[in-house]
């Protein structure tokens, strides 16, 4: 680690190629799946990075953020599939969509302004949920998501006459389109990083943090709370938009199942579990919660290999290991997989104080 | 009128159960001030292996009769929910006092997902019915239909709330739960053993889970590893309407939450004029959420918390 820490450039570079060669590595040691499951990772990032905003910047805990990533998806659906007819190209599409996505963060925001803590989270778990089961029922009496059946053939993003599907030859290599689609969502991810950590040095970012260590006292020096926390939501918002309006292009197809409460909690814990408000850990939990359950399907292979047969049907095991590890991961790492250092430093200083405290009382109980 | 008074009664069953469950969500979240997401799977298990003991008893008794069987059924059940609700604590939660206030809301995730799917692999993915062996009896009161079972549940969950109740009210360790509610630190100085406490408040909120998670399916006929997903959400909702961490208010928040989802089935076509169907009764249900916390943001009973200074 430390030859990195002293050669910034060097290992920079070093990332740059690692990052350029990933699909064509991943494919040719695992197979194309791997590349796809890449593509989500890449998505997983985008989202968690712009949860991290709301939930790890400014403290609000939002339990419904995938309805903006629904919301994305299905605003890229319709403006680019067969069902309304449109066709319009992506790069009209996905600002417009992200747009839309801010305003819905703006309605979900303005109601819960007055509330604390959980009972945020309750208004915005019931936001997503409101969200879902219109989705999921607005096929009558006006077809507008044609209900549980999802939305198909949504059309991939193209530039010009150059289009997302299919493979492409470069200097006689053949690039398929999920190699295309990694590079283009590793673009956005890049993008989405480098504004997070923009906002994060930002007047925006440091009113943020203010309002997440102590609403009261950030009021009193003169931030406008209100319009703060607004943004927090719309600006989360946006990422998600943007999230979801290349997941529809990328999938094709997209049904109200892929926004159901469990993908929220899910990137919720990508942040919390990589450490809240600290963006490499945000993307490591991103990469470790998409990565996870994916390999766990191998231990059917495994229990082939150590057991001579398939005990346990691996699908069904999956998860369990996933839960245990979710559990374990939290109980050896309170803080996070990789907390950022001003974090860990009040949280070892806190629990030295409850330590004092707890001997204290322990004494005055005897 | 008739559909009224039956969406009534529908929705004072569904919500004492709702109430059940959201007291244990706001027993625990009134001295942890955590949202134990795992509390949904107790209730899941309870009224999975009630169902299980009773399908052992059927084999082997047929003709034992069938208040006899739930009964049992809800005698094994309930300590096998208490000591699950115990285990977890100590487990996942215990160890992460300290930590920062996120994590055990993750390691509560963890546990959920484990209790779903050890169900799952235990029992399979599909609905178990529940025995028809509870007696069929239908009252009509007011021109609405009632169920000798509807009855049973509301009457029982009044009975176990008002236990609740003395218990919390009137005995020492509900003073002492009372005591952690308000400070932790100093309850632990006046000689309340706060872990104690703690853990049994669990087993109690368990306790309850579980008598509820037996009259769901009772009432549904049904119970699948799934279920207490949705079921702790509600139940979840309901605790925050009415004020999370006072329990008057779990119970307020349930029964009303129940109301208003029935009520929602029965009259959201005829309101909106037939444009959004009964399957927005969810909607419906969250939409009011959302409507008092907009004008009470600590719910309907919840103490008005002073900003700090």
């Amino acid at each position: 680690m430390l030859f990195f820490r002293e050669r910034p450039r060097i290992s920079l570079l070093l990332l740059a190629i690692l990052l350029a060669v990933l699909p064509f590595l991943t494919s040719g040691l695992l197979g194309n799946s791997w590349v796809r499951l890449l593509d989500f990772v890449l998505l997983y990032i985008l989202l968690a990075i712009g949860l991290n905003l709301v939930v790890g910047y400014a403290g609000l805990l939002d339990l419904g953020y995938i309805a903006f990533y629904a919301l994305g998806a299905y605003f890229y659906a319709w403006l680019a599939s067969p069902h309304f007819g449109l066709h319009l190209p992506f790069w009209i599409i996905l600002p417009l969509g992200t747009l839309f996505a801010a305003a819905f963060g703006f309605i979900l925001g303005a109601p819960t302004l007055r509330l604390r803590g959980d009972y945020l989270a309750i208004v915005t778990l019931g936001f997503g949920e409101i969200i879902r089961i219109f989705m999921n029922n607005l096929n009558a009496p006006v077809n507008l998501t044609n209900g549980p059946q999802g939305m198909d053939l949504i059309d991939p993003i193209s530039f010009g006459g150059f289009a997302f599907s299919g493979t492409h030859t470069f200097l006689d290599i053949k690039v398929p389109a999920i190699h295309l689609y990694y590079y283009l969502f590793l673009a956005f991810t890049l993008l989405a990083i480098l504004v997070a950590y923009r906002l994060q040095d930002s007047r925006i970012g440091r009113a943020w943090a203010a309002i997440r260590e102590d609403e009261v006292a950030a009021a009193a020096t003169g931030i406008n709370t209100r319009n703060i926390k607004l943004l927090a939501f719309a600006m989360g918002a946006t990422f998600g938009g943007l999230a979801g309006g290349l997941f529809a292009s990328f999938q094709g197809f997209i049904s109200p199942e892929s926004f159901n409460l469990f993908e929220s909690i899910m990137i919720l814990c990508m942040i919390v579990l990589g450490g809240m408000g600290h963006i490499p850990g945000v993307i490591l939990g991103a990469v470790l919660l998409t990565i996870l359950p994916e390999a766990l399907r191998y231990i059917g292979d495994l229990q082939r290999a150590w057991l001579g047969e398939v005990i346990v049907d691996p699908s069904d095991l999956r998860m369990l290991l996933f839960g245990i590890a979710l559990v374990l991961m939290m109980l050896f790492r309170p803080a996070g997989l990789w907390p950022s250092r001003q974090r860990k430093r009040e949280l070892t200083a806190e629990g030295e104080i409850a330590a004092h405290e707890q001997e204290s009382l322990h004494d005055a109980q005897r | 009128m008739d559909i009224f008074t039956q969406q009534i009664i529908n929705g004072l069953v569904l919500g004492s159960i709702y109430a059940l469950v959201a007291l244990g969500y706001t027993m625990v979240y009134g001295i942890l001030e955590l949202i134990n997401f795992a509390h949904g799977e107790v209730t899941m298990m309870g009224a999975m292996v009630a169902l299980a003991v009773m399908g052992a008893i059927l084999g082997v008794a047929p003709n034992m009769p069938g208040i006899l069987v739930v009964v049992s059924g809800a005698l094994l059940a309930i300590p096998a929910c208490m000591l699950l609700g115990f285990a977890i604590e100590r487990v996942a939660y215990r160890p992460l006092r300290h930590a920062p206030r996120l994590a055990p809301l993750i390691t509560a995730i963890g546990v959920s997902i484990i209790l779903q799917n050890v169900a799952m692999l235990v029992w399979g993915r599909q609905y178990i019915p529940f025995p028809e062996i509870l007696p069929k009896s239908t009252f009509t009161v007011f021109g609405a239909h009632i169920t000798g079972l509807q009855i049973f549940i509301i009457v029982l969950s009044a009975l176990v709330m008002s236990g609740l109740w003395w218990l919390v009210q009137r005995t020492r360790l509900g003073r002492a739960m009372r005591a952690c509610a308000q400070s932790r630190e100093v309850a632990s100085l006046m000689g309340v053993n706060v872990n104690k406490v703690i853990s049994l408040t669990f087993v109690i909120g368990s306790a309850l889970a579980a008598i509820a998670g037996l009259m769901v399916s009772a009432y549904y006929g049904l119970a699948h590893y799934y279920m207490g997903f949705m079921l702790g959400l509600k139940a979840f909702s309901a605790a925050v309407l009415g004020g999370i961490g006072n329990i008057a208010g779990a119970m307020l928040g349930g029964l009303l939450l129940g109301v208003i989802e029935a009520l929602g089935a029965g009259y959201i076509g005829d309101i909106t004029g037939g444009f959004l169907g009964s399957h927005y009764q969810d909607v419906f249900a969250f939409f009011v959420l959302i409507a008092v916390l907009v004008f009470r943001p600590s719910g309907l009973l919840g103490e008005r918390v002073a900003t700090r200074a």
